[in-house]
């Protein structure tokens, strides 16, 4: 696709594919195993809600959505819970409610998490989700719902594909500030 | 303007008068604590990515406490990982010592009023200090090590009084299953502040397992607000609070989402059913469930307040003979404690299996694992389906008293009964 210009930043942040549905409480544990903890991170994901999905990480394909309901990705602060999703390709989270450190965590590897209590959805239901537009829709059921849009001052992280290239980027711009401030009043016009 | 201790806490790391529920703030940081699984081994190629360095050395305690000690090559190098790490980066280490929330706290690193972030879920243990501490994963770590900064939605402060005195043979832990049972695990941005006159008779170790079990909650954090036993405890551990703790207070008048009020004398010790700490309910409603396995380990389950529960129930008794007693003592300074003041003795007299400390298998990677289909009793915060080894065991959750009283008898029991009898 040689002719696809750059995706402008909030189209990027759309995510179209099939819905993998769970219940409330899905906990890291179930995510990432810890006894798997030591694997690599293809072997952990391989093993990424096994407990409760035998299946799942062998039909989860590329940009399908994972679909929980209250307080997804409670437990532990293990990263491994959400880098599994993301290894296995999965585009997008929408739950009913968010643990906080799973939260922050996908936010931080760039993978937006929408709450939407009111999703009404089944295993293998082609899915939209529109963060930019607050929106998730179901095109197997024909309805849209509205999602709880990620906070401004959050979205420029996910904008950028997560925290290390925010830090990368607040670090760039920390160090050329301080090279104009160490420049003295040579930038001010005299 | 009226302000919750949280409130008071963050708009202070802000450099701001005040800050409202639902703000998003950026804080500065007093203080980050990271463990071997979530620190330098996942930090470390983070920051030479970046090409930065830790933003304020004094600040930072790493602890090994996850692989420890040792079991196979792979735990060895992450163990000498974080000591090289630490070392390189001039970090206050603490190697083997203790599991992190703990021995944390026997440093006296966290304070009154601090703002501070654990690269652990169990962070706001640091709480029991009148500090605000939250967890986060090794990414927020890494921000936070080079910029000295967290950002946090601003939290609404919930209020949870245990008023009366906590019956013989019911702890902290009861009082949090409990509450998790009723409260659920969904109470996300939320600070819980516990008081009341049974939280005041509380040890600062029993404070802890309250602030370390909110986690279980789904709170941002926990805390009780400072006293003269939290000056007691810190002038202990050689790190005397300086300032006035009088400024660490909630404004009575100042807005919650929600006050508690509950009773300690009429709590009955409780048990958590797998696979959640949410199915508890109290022990005299349980069936005598056989256990393969009694586990008094964990931040939250096997400090020395805890093996003294354990001891009082041990005293004189064996462990039955179709089962088995696991303990992991909390800290190395502990387990002297506790060898010096007869309770090892004690314990191991009943036929407890003493394990070295650290994390063990509350954090399903050290010794005392769980097979397939076998059914344990564990002194440890969360009992998800996994965690602890197989995902076909079957994990309760109880007291240090639940589970030494479930060690002698073989089965669920009520400790009460236990320590009413003479062994
Ligand atoms: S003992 Fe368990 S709960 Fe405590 S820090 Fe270690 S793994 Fe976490």
């Amino acid at each position: 696709m040689s002719e696809q210009s750059t995706p402008d930043v909030d189209s990027a942040l759309s995510r179209r594919g099939r819905a993998f549905v769970f219940g409330d409480n899905i906990d890291t544990d179930l995510l990432a195993p810890g006894p798997y903890m030591r694997e690599s991170p293809e072997v952990l994901a391989s093993h990424c809600l096994e407990a409760i999905d035998p299946d799942f990480a062998g039909a989860v394909q590329r940009g399908d959505i994972v679909v929980g309901g209250k307080s997804f990705g409670i437990g532990s602060s293990r990263e491994q819970a959400v880098q599994s999703l993301v290894v296995l390709g999965v585009g997008a989270i929408v739950a009913t409610s968010f643990a906080r450190i799973f939260y922050r965590n996908a936010l931080n590897f760039g993978l937006p998490a929408l709450t939407c209590p009111d999703l009404q959805a089944e295993r293998g239901d082609d899915l939209e989700v529109r963060p930019q537009d607050g929106l998730v829709i179901n095109h197997t059921s024909g309805k849209q719902y509205r999602c709880e849009s990620i906070p401004p001052e959050l979205m420029d992280i996910v904008n950028v594909g997560g925290l290390m290239p925010w830090l990368a980027r607040k670090l760039a711009a920390d160090a050329k500030s301080a090279a104009s401030g160490a420049d003295g009043t040579s930038g001010d016009p005299a | 303007m009226s302000l919750t201790l949280a409130e008071k806490i963050i708009a202070h790391a802000c450099h701001r008068d005040s800050v409202r529920p639902g703000e998003i703030v950026t804080a500065s940081l007093d203080l980050l604590m990271m463990h071997d699984s979530g620190g330098p081994r996942r930090v470390a190629s983070r920051l030479e990515q970046l090409g930065a360095k830790v933003w304020d050395p004094e600040k930072v305690v790493v602890v090994s406490d996850h692989f420890v000690p040792a079991t196979d090559l792979e735990s060895a190098e992450i163990l000498a990982l974080t000591r090289r790490w630490a070392q390189q980066a001039g970090v206050r280490h603490y190697d083997m010592l203790g599991i992190c929330h703990v021995v944390l706290q026997e440093g006296g690193h966290v304070q009154p009023g601090m703002f501070c972030v654990g690269g652990d879920s169990h962070s706001p243990s640091g709480g029991a200090y009148g500090a605000f501490m939250m967890g986060v994963g090794a990414t927020d770590i890494t921000g936070a090590l080079v910029t000295g900064e967290l950002w946090l939605k601003v939290p609404q402060t919930v209020r949870v009084n245990w008023d009366g005195a906590l019956g013989k043979g019911v702890s902290a832990k009861d009082i949090m299953l409990y509450l998790c049972a009723t409260l659920g695990m969904g109470n996300e941005n939320q600070a819980f502040e516990y008081g009341g006159a049974a939280v005041r008779a509380m040890s600062m170790s029993e404070r802890m397992v309250l602030c370390n079990m909110s986690a279980e909650l789904g709170a941002e954090t926990g805390m009780v607000a400072a006293d003269e036993k939290t000056l007691a405890a810190l002038a202990q551990a050689g790190r005397p609070y300086s300032g006035d703790i009088a400024r660490w207070q909630s404004d009575p008048d100042a807005a919650c989402l929600a006050e508690h009020h509950y009773d300690a004398a009429t709590l009955a010790p409780q048990i958590a059913a797998p696979h959640s700490p949410a199915n508890s309910r109290a022990v005299t409603e349980y069936e005598p469930v056989h256990i393969d396995q009694g586990y008094i380990g964990a931040c939250t389950g096997a400090k020395l307040s805890d093996l003294h529960m354990a001891a009082e129930v041990l005293k004189g008794r064996k462990i039955a003979s179709n089962t088995r007693l696991l303990i992991a003592p909390a800290s190395v300074a502990m387990t002297r404690a506790a060898a010096a003041d007869g309770t090892l003795e004690i314990l191991t007299e009943a036929g407890a299996i003493m394990l070295p400390t650290g994390c063990g298998a509350c954090a399903g990677m050290g010794a005392g694992m769980y097979a397939d289909g076998e059914v344990g009793l564990s002194t440890t915060a969360r009992n998800f389906k996994g965690r602890m080894g197989s995902s076909k065991a079957q994990v309760y959750l109880g007291s240090p008293y639940s589970v030494a009283a479930g060690a002698v008898k073989g089965y669920i029991c009520d400790p009460r009964e236990l320590l009413a009898e003479p062994a």
